[in-house]
C-alpha cells in the first residue's frame, strides 16, 4: 500500500482537526507510520482550520507537508474554494453539501457530496457531522482498518462521554454512496 | 518499552526531558512552544519536580543558572526571539560550566517575526549571540521520535561536559503529532546524590571544600587559562558529539544538505527526482555544532552540485562550503519568514539548478 495523503479543512468547531486525529490514531493502532499536522496561528480564529495527515503503511513518513492530496475533505465554502486544487488528479474530494451549495469545478477528480450536517441532525446529534464525513471518507477510501477507528472512538467516548459512542458508531455508517 | 503513543511534538519534547532526568523547568510562554510550559506546569509537580514561570526569558535562563550551579537538572525552552533574550545567560552558563538543557522551537525572524516555522536561527544557535569564546552543542532532530531520543539524552550530555546543550526544533515539529515510543524514565538525581555525582556544585553539603561556580575571572592570565580549558573540552565534544545521516551519496548527481523538517522534505524530493531519472543524495546534519564537515568527504565524483535546502536565506551555506571545499558548486533552495516550500517546488528548483551546472 502506498503513502496516502489526506487533508481536512473547515471552520473552527467543525471538528476538522479531530477527523484527522482519529485517522492518525487508527493508523498508529494498525502499526502504520503517520503524521498529523495542524494549521496554527491567527488563521485558526474565525478563518479556516485545517490539518494534513500522511499515512505510510510500511516505511517512515518522508514528509509531513504535502503539495497534493489523495483525499480532501471540505466542510465549508471557503475551504472548497481554497483547497479544491489540492486534490491530485484521480483523487477524492468530499464536500459537505449541507453547508456548501456550490459544486466542485474540476472534472479530473472524484467528487462526493455528503450532506454531513443534515445526516447528523437526522441521527439526533448535529455534532456528529464530522463523524458522518469521516465515515464517508473511509467508505470510499478505506485508508485505515475500521476496527482501529472503533478503538480510538472507544477511548475517546468513554467516562462522561460514553453515551456518545453508539451514535458516533452509527454516524460512521450513516452515509451511503449513490 | 511501552507501546507507541500519539503525541504533539511539544508535549513529547517535555515528556522526554522529564524522563531524561530533568526535574526543574523555568520558562516564559511564546508561540509555537507554549504547550511546553503548560505541560510542565501540570506534570512536574506530580513527578517530584518544580515548575516556575519566570518574569521574562532573561529571568528563566538565570533561574536555570542558579538551579544548575546548585547541581539540579534544569530545562529551559523558548522560541527564536525568546532564545535571543536567553543568550546572555548562555554565555554565562558556558563560562561558569553549568549544565542546562535548552530547547528552541524556532519561528520566522528577524525580530518578533512570525509564529510560523523557521530555521533562520542557524547562526544564532551555532555561532552564539552571547559574548566571549564559548560553544554549545546543538542537535537538530528531523522527527518527533528523534527529538524525544535526543532530549532524553541531553541532560546527561550537559552533565558530562558541564555545559549547556541545545536542541533545535522548528515550529512545525512542535505542533505536529506523530506516534512515538517513549523511553523508560531515568532515575532522578536527588539532592542527597549531588555532592557525590557533582562535587563541583554548590550543594550546601558539609564536605569541607568550598565550591565556586562563576564566570567572572578578573585576572587575564586566569581567564585565558580557563578559556583554554573550555576549548580542550570543546575539542572532546567535537569528536564525541558529531552526528550525521547520509543517504545515496555514492551515485548522486545532486546532493541535498538539510536538517530538521527540511530534511524530510528533501527526502521526499529525492524520491520524486528518482522517478524522473535523477539520482539525488542527502546529507542530514543532526549536530549543527559540531558540524559534520567530514560527511562531505563522502561526496562522489559523480556529484555535480550540492544544494542547501533550508528555511533561511542560506545561513547554513557557510558550513556547507567549508565541508565541500570547492569540490563542486553549492546552491541554495530556500523559503523564509515562516513560508514552507513543497517537495515539488524543491524538485523544480533542483532541475533548474542542474540545467545550470550540467
Amino acid at each position: 500500500m502506498a503513502t496516502n495523503k489526506l487533508f481536512f479543512a473547515g471552520s473552527g468547531g467543525q471538528g476538522v482537526l479531530t477527523m484527522g486525529q482519529m485517522i492518525t490514531y487508527a493508523a498508529m493502532y494498525a502499526d502504520m507510520n503517520a503524521t498529523w499536522l495542524p494549521s496554527y496561528g491567527p488563521e485558526m480564529r474565525g478563518g479556516t482550520a485545517n490539518c494534513t495527515v500522511v499515512i505510510s503503511p510500511d516505511k517512515p513518513v518522508s514528509c509531513p507537508l504535502i503539495y497534493e492530496a489523495d483525499n480532501v475533505v471540505v466542510m465549508n465554502l471557503p475551504s472548497l474554494t481554497k483547497f479544491e486544487s489540492l486534490v491530485k488528479p484521480g483523487g477524492n474530494l468530499f464536500v459537505n453539501s449541507s453547508l456548501i451549495e456550490q459544486k466542485a469545478s474540476r472534472d479530473d477528480i472524484n467528487v462526493y457530496y455528503v450532506p454531513a450536517n443534515d445526516i447528523a441532525i437526522e441521527l439526533g446529534n448535529p455534532r456528529t457531522a464530522n463523524t458522518v464525513m469521516l465515515g464517508a471518507l473511509l467508505t470510499v477510501a478505506p485508508v485505515v482498518p475500521e476496527e482501529k477507528i472503533y478503538k480510538i472512538m472507544e477511548k475517546t467516548f468513554s467516562g462522561r462521554k460514553a453515551h456518545l459512542l453508539d451514535i458516533n458508531k452509527t454516524a460512521l455508517h450513516a452515509w451511503k454512496p449513490e | 518499552m511501552g507501546e507507541k503513543v500519539l503525541m504533539k511534538g511539544n508535549e513529547a519534547f517535555a515528556e522526554a526531558v522529564i524522563r531524561g532526568g530533568c526535574r526543574f523547568y523555568f520558562g516564559y510562554p511564546i508561540t509555537p512552544q507554549s504547550e511546553i510550559p503548560e505541560f510542565m506546569s501540570r506534570e512536574l509537580p506530580k513527578r517530584g519536580g518544580k515548575f516556575l514561570q519566570a518574569e521574562s526569558e532573561l529571568g528563566a535562563v538565570n533561574m536555570a543558572y542558579g538551579c544548575g550551579a546548585a547541581g539540579g537538572r534544569g530545562f529551559i525552552s523558548s522560541s527564536s526571539p525568546g532564545i535571543a533574550l536567553m543568550q546572555e545567560g548562555m554565555s554565562f552558563l558556558c563560562g561558569a560550566e553549568v549544565p542546562v538543557t535548552i530547547l528552541n522551537v524556532s519561528r520566522g525572524g528577524p525580530g518578533i517575526g512570525s509564529i510560523q516555522p523557521g530555521q533562520a536561527d542557524y547562526n544564532q544557535v551555532t555561532r552564539g549571540g552571547g559574548n566571549g569564546d564559548y560553544k554549545i552543542p546543538v542537535f537538530a532532530p528531523a522527527s518527533i521520535q528523534e527529538a524525544v531520543d535526543i532530549l532524553y539524552e541531553a541532560p546527561e550530555i550537559a552533565d558530562k561536559f558541564r555545559n549547556p546543550v541545545m536542541v533545535l526544533a522548528d515550529g512545525l515539529m512542535g505542533q505536529m503529532m506523530e506516534p512515538v515510543l517513549l523511553p523508560e524514565p531515568k532515575p532522578e538525581i536527588t539532592s542527597a546524590d549531588i555532592p557525590k555525582v557533582k562535587p563541583w556544585a554548590i550543594s550546601g553539603s558539609e564536605k569541607g571544600e568550598r565550591s565556586v561556580v562563576k564566570s567572572l575571572r578578573l585576572q587575564p592570565e586566569v581567564l585565558e587559562a580557563h578559556v583554554s580549558h573550555l576549548f580542550e573540552k570543546y575539542a572532546v565534544m567535537e569528536k564525541e558529539l558529531e552526528r550525521v545521516e547520509c543517504e545515496g551519496l555514492e551515485d548522486a548527481e545532486v546532493v541535498f544538505v538539510a536538517f530538521g523538517t527540511m530534511a524530510r522534505l528533501a527526502r521526499e524530493a529525492m524520491e520524486l527526482l528518482e522517478a524522473d531519472g535523477i539520482k539525488a543524495g542527502l546529507i542530514r546534519p543532526i549536530s549543527l555544532w559540531p558540524y559534520p564537515y567530514s560527511a562531505f568527504e563522502k561526496l562522489s565524483g559523480k556529484t555535480k552540485v550540492v544544494v542547501s535546502v533550508e528555511l533561511s536565506m542560506g545561513q547554513m551555506m557557510q558550513d556547507i562550503k567549508l565541508g565541500v571545499l570547492g569540490r563542486c558548486p553549492v546552491k541554495l533552495i530556500c523559503r523564509t519568514g515562516g513560508m514552507l516550500p513543497t517537495s515539488l517546488e524543491v524538485v523544480e528548483k533542483t532541475k533548474k539548478i542542474l540545467e545550470e551546472v550540467r
